[in-house]
């Protein structure tokens, strides 16, 4: 944005003023995020950067708290390196306990909404689909719907799921959902869904839907259609909104802290008894480590989008 | 239709109208099936346990099914009626009958949402209903003078018919007296509109800082050249990527009293060391947090109604002698309002509902209606307050979330 010539003082003053107070906002968004950084490689036990951080001193920085993030729960932490230290951290580590949960449940819980969320924002998409408003309010109210009610909705549901059968003559026992991983993946595809459900239909707009015919006249059958023309077109969107599902499950703590038992806790539920009881750097360790994550995840949807307008000849907004 | 048209024919004799109608409905029944197995598994899922769980607002038969002789007295005798053996008689054959299921405990819970206490004396008395013999009007005040109590068995008879509104009356600090007519409760005890009060104050004040803040970033994103916003994007779009704990977390370190911020302050002399200020684990500490957790779900939607704003627009305005205060309040504001709109409205969503950070940050003047739902659910058990509460919350959202359908449309949700 550039001021034109034509701009008096006072408006000059004004645009840079302005720019300074866009550069401080951006810094409220960013700042919170990358300060974890540094200070999870603190050689003390404060949050807040020692002298000899300050001054560059590598004795003021240290892995300690990785370690500690390593060791956490292991039976034999103090031992040598080996095949055996490995093979207890893989099996008896807290974080690495809880972040197996998480990418399990991660998994298929994407698996779930991203084939279930694509089929039906294919429908959605459709010129012909009727009730289409309802529907797609009713499929994104996971969203919007207050996380505490659907956990709190969840929790009654897992322990009886079956109770509603009884009212019309069935048996009403099945087990339970509650603390298994059955419910939790169940629940966190629900929450994945509107994810699924907003970028497909993003990609889906400007679809043009006369490839489709075009490509029955030519003889292909509607599931060669759908692998060999829509869905390429649709990938970058489908793989979009099945990163923002699996995220959506791998930040999740309310339903987990409601309806998992310990057998099912997950980085976030782990996180969330860090901070509660006591806080320590190792918390930060984490945060680091998640933070690249993100970072990770939010380059590949970057490059997946601009790859979905150029596929589609869409010209970025 | 002319009579052109119905002539109009397939190749195989059919009328083209019906070819027509019968490829159309093929076609919407395509579509259907393509959305019904979500729609199936979001009803399931979610849309059935929630119903579920609303219904435990005004239907609890914890004492109901516990009491069966005491609700067949209060059936024959009216409110008003005199406590007499016979009462006392269907107390003990309850007592009898709860000792026997093991349920003294849930009845118990039950009156003791309306009279606190009451869950020990059911359980107590149960246990020790074997000792009482007649006449019971005698033998079980002796045994507890509790039950003597008229609140008590006022609360009985209330809790001995499962359908009942009081739930949602104490969710709106609302209660019966004597004659049960529906009063206000003691002013000590008022905390729910209090909390429905500050949790609407809060989300609003946040939502409101959210698009102070938003709105400048918005515009210089939306009027930079596209490589450039692009890269400043992701300042916005990592924020959104990041977990919710780890902002937190980020939060809580810069906040404390030890932590950076007031690090900086003092090291920088605008602050004593004693005079460390208190920014976390507050009321503050909840706004601070939550602003910066919703602030791209301002700024996303009013980017892409920024955008597309043609510059010449303002352009025109400063050629025709607008002054760059003028042009900006009555060309380009007007017509960032559906951004404005749809963001705040999110944003107000999203907050009304918030549960992690306050949890975390709040400390105690922080925490929203939310957390006072999961108070109720996981410590004092009250599951039918926490049902009823839950239930003003979901009917708050949902007329919100149809004003943003009606307003915005739901298909304009955009994420990055």
């Amino acid at each position: 944005m550039a001021l034109p010539v034509y701009a008096s003082p006072l408006e000059r003053a004004w645009h840079y003023t302005y720019l300074v107070l866009c550069g401080l906002i951006f810094l409220f968004l960013i700042a919170p995020i990358l300060i974890v950084m540094p200070l999870s490689f603190n050689a003390e036990p404060y949050f807040t950067f020692t002298p000899k951080m300050l001054a560059l001193n590598p004795e003021g920085y240290s892995l300690r708290w990785y370690d500690s993030l390593l060791t956490f729960g292991m039976q034999a932490p103090e031992g040598p390196r080996n095949v055996a230290w490995w093979s207890d951290f893989w099996n008896n580590a807290r974080w690495m306990q809880v972040a197996k949960h998480s990418v399990i449940i991660g998994f298929f819980a994407t698996l779930v909404a991203t084939m279930l969320g694509t089929l039906a924002a294919l429908g959605l998409s459709r010129p012909e689909m009727p009730f289409r408003r309802g529907i797609m309010a009713v499929l994104i109210s996971p969203m919007i719907v207050p996380i505490i009610i659907t956990a709190t909705g969840l929790f009654f549901f897992y322990s009886k799921p079956c109770a509603l059968l009884a009212t019309v003559g069935l048996p009403g026992e099945c087990g339970k959902l509650a603390g298994t991983y059955l419910g939790i993946i169940l629940a966190h595809a629900t929450l994945g869904i509107p994810f699924v459900i907003i970028t497909v239909t993003a990609t889906l707009v400007g679809f043009d839907q006369s490839l489709i015919r075009a490509s029955a006249s030519l003889g292909a059958n509607p599931r060669t259609t759908f692998f060999r023309v829509v869905m390429p077109l649709i990938l970058p969107g489908v793989i979009s909104g099945a990163l923002f599902a699996f995220v959506t499950s791998f930040d999740e703590v309310v339903v987990v802290l409601f309806v998992a038992d310990f057998d099912q806790q997950t980085i976030p539920r782990q996180m969330w008894s860090g901070i509660r009881e006591q806080i320590s750097p190792a918390i930060l360790a984490v945060a680091t480590i998640l933070v690249i994550i993100s970072i990770a995840l939010l380059a590949t949807v970057e490059l997946l989008r601009r790859r979905s307008e150029r596929l589609r000849g869409v010209t970025p907004r | 239709m002319t009579d052109a048209t119905a002539m109009l024919t397939t190749n195989d004799g059919q009328p083209l109208k019906a070819a027509l109608a019968r490829s159309q409905r093929r076609a919407r029944r395509n579509a259907l099936l393509l959305v019904a197995p979500l729609f199936l598994f979001v009803l399931i899922t979610f849309v059935i346990p929630i119903g579920q769980m609303l219904s435990q607002s005004v239907y609890n038969n914890n004492f109901s099914v516990a009491a069966p002789n005491l609700g067949a007295w209060f059936d024959d005798h009216p409110q008003g009626s005199e406590i007499d053996e016979t009462a006392f008689a269907a107390l003990v054959a309850d007592l009898q009958y709860m000792k026997e299921e093991k349920l003294s405990g849930s009845a118990g819970t039950r009156i003791n949402y309306d009279i606190s206490g009451s869950r020990s004396l059911f359980t107590g008395s149960a246990r020790k209903v074997d000792d009482l013999t007649p006449p019971y009007a005698i033998s079980v005040p002796a045994l507890d003078e509790k039950w003597t109590d008229p609140n008590l068995w006022r609360a009985m008879r209330s809790a001995s018919s499962p359908l009942t509104g009081d739930f949602y009356l104490a969710a709106l600090d609302l209660t019966r007296d004597e004659a049960g007519v529906i009063v206000q409760v003691e002013p000590r005890q008022r905390v729910y509109k209090m909390l429905f009060g500050r949790t609407l104050m809060l989300s609003a004040l946040i939502t409101g800082i959210c698009l102070v803040l938003a709105f400048p970033i918005a515009h210089l994103l939306a009027t930079l050249p596209l490589a450039k916003s692009n890269l400043l994007m992701i300042l916005v779009l990592l924020p959104f990527w990041t977990s919710l704990l780890v902002r937190t977390t980020s939060w809580i370190v810069l906040l404390q009293q030890q932590g950076v911020v007031n690090s900086l302050l003092v090291s920088l002399g605008i602050i004593g060391d004693d005079g460390r200020i208190q920014m976390i684990y507050n009321q503050m500490g909840t706004i601070i947090a939550m602003t910066h957790i919703l602030l791209p779900f301002m700024v996303l939607p009013l980017y892409s109604v920024m955008r597309p704003i043609p510059p010449s627009y303002v352009r025109a305005a400063r050629s025709l002698g607008a002054s760059s205060w003028t042009a900006f309040r009555r060309i380009y504001l007007p017509q960032t309002v559906p951004g404005m709109a749809a963001g705040a409205l999110l944003v107000f969503i999203l907050s009304v509902g918030y549960y992690i950070t306050p949890a975390l940050v709040g400390g105690a003047d922080g925490q929203l209606i939310s957390n006072l739902i999961a108070f109720h659910m996981q410590k004092s058990l009250n599951w039918s307050l926490a049902a009823a509460l839950a239930g003003l919350l979901l009917f708050g959202v949902l007329v919100l979330y149809w004003l943003y359908d009606k307003l915005v449309g739901i298909d304009n949700l955009k994420l990055g």
